[in-house]
């Protein structure tokens, strides 16, 4: 298999976590999208590590992968933080942004 | 000698700048008030001291020239201070300083009742003028002149705005400070265009290049006619001597001073040091002659129906400054100088004596006084003095200088010019001596305020104190000297050869004299039927000049004419700035700031506050960043 292939299999990974991201209402789907973009990450690093000959690639997405659980854990945390503070975790209903 | 002339002259110069300067920065002294005025009053004495040492030293002939760089320019110096002190200069200087001792001397005793705080401001500015008319005075290049020109524009708005409570005063200084800068406008124009032209603002140089011929004619008319703008404003000519009679309301030492001996003739002056640049302008000087004569026939007529004795001295200077501008119009230009060294003393001891009159009466008006001779028997005989020499009697000062000027006229022939001054002499006699016998000899008014009014409270008009009297017996004896000096020995030897030049120019007819003399008594005659003898009734004749005498009252609706004018342009112009304002700077604003808002409500909708969108919308940016990248390199 070429590298094209993983680049193209990371991208279609990227776009669906994004495509979540976007779209989905509910708090915890969003993180879930994000999760998915991450790794997304994870896979064009191991690839080029792959292809390129080096391990430096793979320790970053060992470090990815850390990052990606504790960001996890707190994005839960905030999210059950709102569902306690605004009885929602419904995204389009938290626009305290709005101009 | 061990003093030479230039410290002198420069001693004379610079001991009036000590003084405003002491008592502009010595704020407890000035504000001090008594001892303000005796260091200006010692410091002024110490500057006649000087100044009367300079003019003999220089009366021979001798001329200093001191001058230091100022303005530096590539390879040349544009600009000098110093001094020029030659027999014109140390005259004018000594006539200055002169006046200016006396007036400040006088005003110890005229501003007796002012707070202490305005009597230090008084004489801060009385030592700031005395310094910046001797610096014009000595001024060795226009640059120095003109600055010291408008020095003392500005000394004469603050101290006729010295009352400045006074709206009238205020007023008053407004317009002689707008008028005159009216005037100035073309000095600085025509002081530029001769700087063009010569390459130099030195007198001394100019003179030479004239005198060489290297001067180019061409446009020197319209030079010439620019400066003498100038003088037209200072000098208060038709149709800009509006401003003097406004001018007194300042405290009348100061009208002594500033707008009847000195500033007002520094146009004059100017003329005079200058004529040899004018002589070679023979059209502008038909002008300015001209002008002259018709403005000493205007303020002559002018000065008959007024009822204010310092408004018929104002007026009767702005008559003698046309008899000067006449006969530097002429080409004459010394007998204009000594006409103006002359009525710079007799008409100084006049506003002092009116000053002393008024100060007793508590009134400027004139049928509020009468029979004061015998209240003030001294005031009065000074006051005769000074009345005869403007008559331009014999024995007195004017006479010579009077004639001189009418000789000159004659001899220029400027025929016009010479019957309207003959007019002139004949109506200063009258209304001077109108003001002689309705203040001084006809019976006192009924009701007058010295025979029931609150002046007389405690105490009767009597003749001034010693520092009042000093100042008039001192004028009265030198227009007295001058004039039997000058009658006596038929030439004025007193003033040095720049002035006698006056008397040798002459070339008038045997029957000038006679003829001068006559008219001058012939007003007085007049004056003593009507205000005295009583046997012309005042109303007839005044009846018999009915339109010309409502005219006068009107001032000729001169000022009338100014106001609607200038009333009339100034407010469409500003009309036209407010629309400016309200239409076009207003429209933009407006129209900007109405596009924001509306441009902002339409942007707005996309901010939903929604993160998800906010990702969205940075996603589409990545998107459109990396396909532009990605056009952008290929």
């Amino acid at each position: 298999m070429s590298l094209q292939s993983y680049l193209i299999l990371a991208a279609i990974v990227f776009c669906i976590g994004l495509f979540g991201v976007v779209t989905r209402r509910n708090t915890v789907g969003i993180l879930l999208g994000i999760e998915l973009m991450l790794n997304a990450v994870n896979i064009n690093l191991i690839a080029f590590s792959r292809f390129a000959g080096s391990t430096l690639g793979m320790v970053f997405s060992v470090f990815t992968i850390c990052i990606t659980v504790s960001e996890a854990a707190i994005g839960l945390a905030i999210v059950i933080l709102l569902f306690r503070v605004r009885k929602t975790v419904m995204a389009d209903h938290l626009d305290l942004l709005k101009g | 000698m061990t003093v030479d002339a230039r410290t002198l002259t420069l001693a004379a110069l610079l001991l009036p700048a000590a003084a405003f300067l002491i008592l502009a920065i010595v704020a407890p002294l000035r504000r001090g008030g008594r001892p303000a005025a005796y260091l200006s009053v010692l410091f002024a004495a110490a500057a006649l001291g000087a100044a009367i040492l300079s003019w003999r030293a220089h009366a021979g002939g001798a001329v200093t020239r001191l001058v230091w760089e100022w303005l530096p320019a590539k390879g040349m110096t544009l600009a000098t201070v110093g001094v020029l002190a030659d027999a014109d200069s140390t005259v004018m200087l000594t006539l200055v300083a002169l006046v200016a001792f006396l007036v400040q001397l006088y005003s110890l005793g005229y501003l007796h009742d002012e707070p202490p705080a305005a009597l230090g401001r008084y004489y801060t500015y009385q030592s700031l003028f005395a310094f910046s008319m001797m610096a014009l005075v000595l001024a060795p290049n226009f640059v120095q002149l003109f600055i010291a020109w408008e020095l003392v524009g500005l000394c004469s708005y603050l101290l006729i705005g010295f009352w400045y409570q006074k709206p009238e005063a205020a007023r008053a200084a407004v317009k002689a400070f707008w008028t005159t800068k009216a005037g100035d406008v073309g000095l600085l124009i025509g002081i530029v265009l001769l700087w063009r032209q010569a390459g130099t603002f030195d007198l001394l140089e100019m003179r030479a290049m004239v005198a060489s011929g290297a001067l180019p004619a061409a446009g020197l008319s319209i030079i010439t006619f620019c400066i003498y703008l100038g003088a037209v404003g200072k000098s208060a000519q038709f149709p800009l001597h509006v401003w003097l009679p406004d001018a007194m309301e300042g405290p009348t030492p100061v009208s002594a001073l500033i707008h009847a001996a000195t500033m007002v003739t520094a146009g004059v002056y100017m003329l005079h040091r200058t004529s040899w640049l004018f002589a070679l302008t023979p059209d502008v000087l038909l002008i300015v002659c001209w002008i002259g004569a018709f403005t000493a026939l205007l303020a002559a007529v002018l000065a008959c129906v007024q009822d204010d004795i310092k408004r018929v001295l104002a007026y009767s200077t702005v008559s003698q400054l046309g008899y000067m501008m006449a006969a530097i119009g002429a080409g004459v230009s010394a007998a204009g100088f000594l006409h103006l060294l002359t009525h710079g003393l007799f008409k100084a001891l006049l506003f002092l004596g009116a000053g002393a009159v008024i100060h007793a009466v508590g009134s400027n008006d004139l049928p509020r006084m009468g029979g004061l001779a015998k209240r003030m028997p001294q005031t009065a005989m000074v006051f005769v003095i000074g009345t005869l020499s403007l008559a331009g009697i014999p024995l007195f000062a004017g006479y010579i200088s009077k004639e001189g000027i009418l000789g000159a006229t004659l001899g220029g022939h400027m025929t016009g010019p010479f019957i309207l001054l003959m007019i002139v002499a004949f109506l200063t006699a009258f209304y001077m001596f109108r003001v002689v016998f309705l203040a001084f000899f006809a019976g006192p008014p009924k009701g007058g305020p010295h025979e029931s009014g609150p002046h007389d409270g405690h105490h009767a008009p009597h003749d001034p104190s010693f520092t009042m009297l000093l100042p008039l017996w001192i004028l009265a004896f030198l227009s007295l000297a001058v004039g039997v000096s000058s009658t006596v020995v038929g030439r004025v030897l007193l003033f040095g050869p720049g002035v006698t030049e006056a008397a040798e120019h002459e070339v008038a007819p045997g029957w000038l004299t006679p003829a001068a003399i006559g008219v001058a008594l012939a007003g007085i005659a007049l004056a003593w039927l009507v205000y005295q003898a009583r046997s012309i009734d005042a109303d007839k004749l005044a009846a018999a000049f009915g339109p010309i005498r409502r005219a006068a009252i009107a001032k000729f609706w001169i000022d009338d004419l100014f106001e609607g004018v200038f009333g009339f342009a100034l407010f469409a112009f500003s009309r036209f700035v407010g629309w400016i304002d309200r239409y076009l700077v207003d429209g933009v604003l407006n129209m900007v700031s109405a596009w924001t808002v509306i441009s902002g409500d339409a942007i707005r909708s996309i901010q939903t506050g929604r993160a998800q969108d906010y990702v969205y919308g940075v996603a589409v940016g990545v998107l459109i960043l990396i396909l532009w990248m990605r056009w952008a390199i290929a």
